[in-house]
């Protein structure tokens, strides 16, 4: 497609005058910090400092926030209340279960796995020849974005006919030792378990480098002298390596969960959440946007706010305690 | 103490004043009109468009689930009308054109025209008061172009917001007539005769079906026209009405004997999925895939609508005495011929003269015959010659859709609440085809029937 600049010249503009006006706002706050009496100083300047973030927060956080939580309680063209018919449906109705129990499952073994996987990991290559080469390999997913690396994996899944060639990786492994090909996604419960491998294969690379570098953090003498003591690796693993590292380990599972219960991409990607592998986000895309449910899909949204709060809250206290 | 330096602090006015004066500068050439617009230039090409007016400068924006090449030849067709009224048609197609829409039309930033391929949908955005009512002129051209049962799907409320752009047959199976040759086959008149030829192609040794319903998002579609097809054929078309319109219970016996009529062929382990696998397999392959082991001589029936002529492998033949063809879906009275079909519906947002222009010259005859000359497109317009067609079930749906004794019956999925239609239906045939019962499928189908 060509690329007609003259059309475009309105967008431009308005981004120009954004720049502008961005440059404007923040000349005003710096002049005022600067200008403010010099007593009390401190109080007066985090107010004009966080004033912008403040209003910036309202519009695109409370605000919405509370229309979503207003819309959870209405009917799907956001015309009548019907109380709490929205939430008993999320409840009640089986296909709805499945999407939360889908959830359930994701948020239960997606941290444990990405921790363990990466833990293991970064253990086994500390300080060995070949480490930073072994790190970057499992970081080298990360880099890959969500819809990304669902596709990819949609092709290790592929299915075809026995008496046709194999285009899956897996299928293809199934049939060399001399297996039946499988439809790896089309079968209810276990599908979402191979979805879940394409999360902690992304997310493990992530892990590892945390948890290597809390491990490299480890004061020498510490481990020095638990050598001396005669500690086995086990031991060593146990009750030294994962007491020091405990911090990072937290962090880590504790980004893993808001993630994956935010979980969209790879669902979307892969099996479109047809086939018991739904999850509440996706259920909410589906919900709000294509069926014209905006109370459903509200209501889950703020189901899925209310799962996260208490999260994001003891990540908060952690970080204050670590402090 | 300063936190700015005063050469620091000099710099920072002056820059952002700066920057300000030069986005003001750009804002002030936004409003000239681009040149060269053309409109006044009476050629004979243009005579023909000169009833729409000028409207140099303007640009009306469309927006629509068609895409790649079928989206070109759309372009390509209403070229000259663009270019004599002296406007632009900036044309924009997405494959998430139901969830897009309103994001954009929530967002305050929807298109001025949309081609709605749902009617349910086209009302979910009538009723909210975003659509523009159709002007008297496009009223006028729908009344000469199309049979009243058209007008219904585009009126919401008692009012009329568009006129309908293309169309589709679907109740079509395509077969290999080279494959039907050889093996002495003969095209059934009859569901009964369907059955018996079904039974012996798959005593032959070839699966005698083969289907696929997968379509990303809309995943299933392919399956509920199969589920449709039977109901307009079994419950006739008021009980068809019924259902759609959920007078008719969604898990009633009727409904779930219709399912059950087509597990008989797609549930078959028998029967399908030629080329493709197990009956699960169906789920998996794309649509536009589904029909193509005809050509390989793995399967012999596929049923989908006559737009699946475009998805045949290259240098296919499609003709009654090529590669492939179709035949109509019978049902159990032969002298009964109900047709299932589909379409787009030309709705605006806004009502500007140049919006309004480009909605009645996609109600003429003239921009349909312009698109039937570049490639192969179906209209059920009146007036538009059937011999333009490119292929012969092009030309065998026109006359279809056209004959006025024609039962024509548009998509029961696409005039549900898009909560069904566009979501538990397609969804629900989906499970279906990986092995969930009729029942629980049709139960679960029809508590998510929105309550109002």
């Amino acid at each position: 497609m060509d690329f007609d600049f003259a059309a475009e010249q309105p967008k431009l503009v308005q981004l120009l005058i954004g720049i502008a006006a961005f440059l404007v706002v923040v000349a005003v706050i710096l002049l005022l910090v600067d200008r403010a009496p010099m007593r009390r100083r401190a109080w007066t300047h985090a107010t004009i400092l966080l004033l912008p973030a403040i209003v910036l927060l309202a519009i695109g956080l409370v605000v919405p926030a509370v229309r979503t939580t207003l819309l959870s309680f209405m009917s799907g063209d956001g015309m009548r209340w019907v109380g709490l018919d929205n939430y008993a449906w999320m409840f009640t109705q089986p296909e709805a279960l499945t999407v939360l129990r889908n959830t359930l499952i994701w948020v239960l073994l997606v941290p444990l796995l990405v921790t363990s996987v990466g833990l293991l990991y970064a253990v086994l290559v500390d300080r060995t020849r070949f480490e930073s080469l072994a790190k970057s390999l499992v970081f080298l997913p990360m880099a890959i974005s969500f819809v990304g690396a669902g596709i990819i994996w949609r092709f290790v899944y592929a299915y075809r006919a026995d008496d046709q060639d194999q285009i899956g990786l897996l299928n293809q492994l199934v049939v060399a030792l001399g297996g039946e090909p499988r439809q790896w996604l089309q079968d209810p419960p276990l599908n979402t378990l191979f979805l879940i491998a394409v999360m902690v294969w992304i997310q493990a690379g992530f892990a590892t480098v945390v948890l290597s570098a809390a491990i490299k953090g480890i004061p020498a003498e510490i481990v020095e002298a638990a050598r001396l003591d005669g500690a086995s690796p086990t031991q060593m693993f146990f009750r030294v390596t994962l007491p020091s590292i405990r911090s990072a380990v937290i962090v880590v599972l504790v980004t893993q969960s808001i993630g994956t219960l935010k979980l969209f991409d790879i669902v979307r990607t892969m099996t479109g959440g047809q086939f018991d592998t739904s999850v509440i986000a996706n259920e909410m895309y589906n919900q709000a946007f294509r069926y014209g449910e905006t109370g459903k899909g509200a209501a889950l949204a703020v189901f899925l706010f209310a799962l996260v709060t208490p999260i994001v809250i003891y990540q908060i206290r952690q970080r204050r305690e670590v402090r | 103490m300063s936190l700015l330096s005063r050469t620091n602090r000099v710099t920072l006015v002056a820059g952002t004043i700066g920057l300000a004066l030069v986005a003001t500068a750009c804002a002030s050439t936004e409003n000239k009109p681009s040149a060269g617009g053309g409109g006044s230039s009476t050629s004979a090409e243009c005579a023909a468009f000169t009833k729409y007016g000028n409207h140099a400068g303007k640009t009306v924006s469309i927006y629509s689930s068609i895409r790649d090449t079928e989206a070109d030849l759309f372009e390509q067709a209403w070229k000259p009308f663009a270019k004599c009224t002296g406007m632009k048609i900036t044309y924009e197609g997405t494959g998430e054109f139901e969830a897009q829409i309103q994001v954009r039309a929530d967002g305050g930033n929807p298109p001025d025209i949309a081609f709605f391929p749902q009617p349910g949908l086209l009302e979910r955005f009538a009723k909210a008061g975003k659509l523009k009512p159709a002007s008297a002129e496009v009223k006028k051209l729908f009344g000469e172009g199309w049979s009243p049962d058209w007008a219904k799907y585009s009126t919401v409320d008692g009012t009329f917001y568009g006129a309908p752009l293309g169309a589709s047959v679907k109740s079509f199976v395509w077969y290999s007539p080279k494959m039907f040759k050889e093996k002495g086959w003969t095209v059934p008149t009859t569901w009964d005769e369907l059955m018996t030829l079904t039974n012996t192609i798959a005593g032959s040794g070839v699966k005698p079906w083969c289907a696929g319903i997968e379509s990303g998002d809309a995943t299933g579609w392919p399956a509920t026209d199969w589920v449709e097809d039977i109901m307009l054929r079994e419950a006739g078309p008021e009980g068809y009405d019924d259902w759609v319109s959920h007078k008719l219970a969604f898990n009633d016996p009727k409904v779930v004997a219709a399912v059950d009529k087509v597990g008989a062929i797609l549930k078959n382990e028998k029967f399908v999925n030629g080329g493709y696998g197990p009956v699960k397999s169906i789920a998996s392959t794309a649509f536009q895939e589904g029909g193509v082991p005809i050509t390989q001589g793995k399967c012999a029936l596929h049923r989908q609508a006559s737009f699946y002529a475009n998805f045949w492998p290259e240098g296919t033949k499609v003709a009654e005495d090529g590669d492939v063809f179709a035949f109509y879906l019978p049902g159990n009275d032969p002298s009964k011929k109900p047709v299932l079909g589909a379409g787009e519906f030309v709705a605006a947002f806004t009502d500007r003269p140049e919006v309004q222009a480009v909605q009645a010259y996609l109600a003429s005859a003239e921009f349909p015959a312009a698109r039937m000359k570049l490639a192969t497109y179906v209209t059920a317009r009146k007036g538009v010659d059937p011999d333009l067609a490119q292929n012969p079930i092009d030309k065998l749906s026109m006359e279809m859709l056209q004959n006025p004794d024609t039962v024509f019956r548009f998509d029961g999925s696409d005039l549900m609440p898009a909560a069904v239609g566009a979501g538990t239906f397609w969804k629900g045939m989906t499970d279906w085809i990986n092995g969930k019962d009729t029942k629980t499928v049709l139960d679960y189908i029809d508590a998510s029937w929105p309550k109002s």
